[in-house]
């Protein structure tokens, strides 16, 4: 296969002026990345600062009724909240060893804007996060995170000013501070070695799920869910399955509305293939090959494109990809929290309401893991406008 | 591997002791009407070569006045089959060789195929393709060559000779060299790096060096002396028209 491919997706689709930066992360990619130092360093990290391994909870109430095992990878009990501290820290520590002083990256719902803006705290180095500027507006809770945290915040108004145009500045950014900074690019999409390099320092989600299923059921489970914006937790989770052919692996993409036509945030299911910041994927476009605006009620999904290894995957069949709406998310958000007692951000209630969606489809007595990506109380303002009502009236 | 039209027009400007001109000019912009206007005004007012610009929604190697020029053109309905359509209507009109400069994904949306015909039908001469670089060009460049157009190289102050000496290997037309490590156009002054890679350039390419961002006035070029062949401006030509409507002013400063 050609190198930085994943059957027809992925490649290196950039200005030649990000050429030398990016073979320069190839070359620390082979030999620090893969170093025995290097490993036991981001191991120790993810054990002692990010608190894994992450549990992997049975929902007792939910499994009663839906008559099969609903088990929950619990990245939302990592520091910071969600999946994207694994990817950040590691990033960060290999910006130590390449020795640059800065890190700088883009945001969506805010959440790798935070986890990046912490690693860089814990490894003492600068950061700078673009935003789109609706989103700053959307996710205030988390700007204040990444100011409390010393991060440089900038906020992007060009465009539809969410995270495609943050990654547009970021890219631009790049260009003119390769020497001193590094692109902690947050999901595992972009041009290669991005979605490899991401995926790497996921895999942990779904190397500890595989062991955890096993010690405690004594066999694979039936399927693993995980919701696909670019697909950084899901292909984190999917990795060490993808060898166990049995093994059903489903992406979960955000379908807006719902409604015919709507803006939404389903490249896989509503795409075509293009090229986007760097990569060959599935893209929401026009017939003149535009960018089309997405939308998510869960703004960490919000986004035209997906990573490369997730358009091979659903190409090559390996993979199923439905879609869920705002409605059956926010349907999901309140049905866990009030079942199990767990707030999953609204990103992770797309994989859960697949999973409730679809229950015919899954045998009685399987085991199911959702990868619960994220935790939800940075959600609650969208979630109170959207049911249209105060929590206070939920009794 | 025969002799593009774009470096034989470069040539012929040398040749009259000057260096050639390329405006660069976003398709559809100000307006898809008065685009039209602008680009005979800068036909006639001595261009050697026009870069049509083919707006696209995500610039992300360009600076702010290039995305907004794009965006501006998007908004007023442009797209490459507009421009495919205008430029065929006018072929052989133009005395300036035309090339395309824009993002892959629109390209590809139309057909990378049927884009070769019908910009070689319309006069096209050639392509800059800024997402493109060597290690993807190869189904694209042969696709070009094989009607006669040429897929210009970029390359930068990090662009090492070995991988100028690669491009220069496959490339044709010009070499477009960018005069700083950013995406900002128009600025004060030039990197000290620059020197460096403008004569990395022409030991590592036969083509004509061309330099583009940041060059706003005539005045600059003193300082390059023979080390350039060509010049190339985008954000100066985009903000003059802004300020002033006109183009045949602008280019009557180079001329």
């Amino acid at each position: 296969m050609k190198k930085g491919y994943f059957g027809d997706f992925g490649g290196q689709f950039v200005a030649e002026l990000l050429i030398p930066p990016l073979r320069e992360l190839e070359h620390a990619y082979e030999t620090i990345v893969r170093s025995q130092g290097f490993q036991d360093e981001f191991n120790a990290l993810l054990k002692d600062y990010v608190g894994r391994k992450s549990p992997l909870t049975l929902c007792p109430t939910l499994s009663r009724e839906l008559g099969f095992n609903l088990w929950l990878k619990r990245e939302d009990l990592n520091h910071t909240g969600s999946h994207k501290i694994n990817n950040t820290l590691g990033q960060a520590l290999l910006t130590k060893y390449m020795g640059k002083p800065a890190l700088l990256t883009e945001t969506g719902a805010g959440m790798n804007g935070v986890a990046t803006a912490t690693a860089a705290r814990a490894l003492d180095l600068e950061c700078i996060v673009f935003m789109g500027a609706t989103d700053v507006a959307r996710q205030s809770h988390n700007v204040r995170r990444m100011q409390l945290l010393g991060a440089r915040l900038v906020p992007v108004e060009s465009g539809t000013k969410t995270l495609k145009d943050a990654i547009n500045e970021a890219l631009r950014f790049w260009i003119a501070e390769q020497r001193t900074h590094h692109y902690c690019f947050g999901t595992a999409a972009g041009p290669h070695p991005f979605p490899t390099l991401v995926r790497e320092f996921q895999a942990v989600v779904g190397r500890e799920a595989r062991e955890q299923i096993l010690e405690k059921t004594g066999e694979l489970p039936y399927a693993v869910v995980a919701c696909v914006g670019g697909g950084s937790n899901a292909i984190g989770a999917f990795h060490a399955f993808v060898p166990d052919a049995a093994v059903r692996l489903v992406g979960v993409e955000a379908a807006g509305t719902g409604e015919p036509e709507c803006h939404n945030s389903a490249p896989l299911n509503l795409g075509s293939p293009g090229v986007l910041h760097g990569q060959m994927t599935m893209l929401l476009q026009d017939e003149d090959g535009q960018i089309l605006p997405s939308h998510s009620v869960a703004a960490g999904l919000d986004y035209p494109g997906v990573g490369p290894e997730h358009a091979h995957l659903h190409a090559s069949g390996r993979a199923e990809y439905g879609t869920v709406n705002d409605a059956q998310a926010l349907a999901a958000f309140m049905k866990l929290t009030r079942s199990e007692g767990i707030m999953p951000a609204l990103e992770s209630a797309h994989a859960v309401a697949w999973v409730l969606e679809n229950r015919e489809s899954i045998p009685r007595g399987a085991n199911v893991i959702v990868n619960l990506s994220g935790r939800g109380d940075k959600d609650m303002d969208i979630i109170e406008q959207n049911i249209g009502h105060s929590f206070a009236e939920l009794g | 591997m025969k002799t593009s039209r774009l470096t034989e027009r470069i040539r012929r400007a040398n040749k009259a002791g000057r260096k050639a001109l390329i405006p660069f000019l976003p398709g559809g912009f100000p307006d898809r009407e008065s685009f039209w206007k602008h680009l005979e005004a800068l036909d006639a007012g001595g261009a050697d070569i026009i870069e049509v610009g083919v707006p696209f929604s995500d610039p992300c190697a360009d600076g702010p006045v290039v995305e907004q020029a794009s965006i501006q053109a998007l908004e007023n309905g442009a797209s490459l089959r507009w421009l495919l359509q205008g430029l065929a209507a006018r072929a052989g009109r133009f005395q300036a060789e035309l090339v395309l400069m824009g993002y892959l994904n629109p390209f590809l949306q139309y057909g990378f195929g049927r884009l070769a015909e019908d910009a070689q039908a319309a006069g096209v001469s050639g392509f800059i393709i800024p997402d493109l670089p060597l290690d993807e060009d190869a189904p694209y460049r042969t696709v070009l060559q094989e009607r006669g157009m040429a897929l210009v190289p970029l390359v930068g102050l990090n662009t090492d000779e070995e991988r100028m000496r690669a491009y220069a290997q496959v490339a044709m037309g010009y070499v477009y060299v960018v005069s700083v490590l950013g995406t900002t156009g128009a600025r004060e002054s030039f990197p000290a790096e620059l020197a460096q890679a403008l004569a990395r350039a022409r030991k590592a390419f036969d083509l004509p060096v061309a330099l583009g961002f940041g060059i706003r006035e005539p005045a600059q070029l003193q300082i390059f002396g023979d080390s350039i062949d060509a010049v190339i401006f985008g954000s100066a030509l985009i903000t003059h028209i802004r300020q002033t409507g006109d183009t045949a002013g602008f280019m009557a400063r180079w001329a």
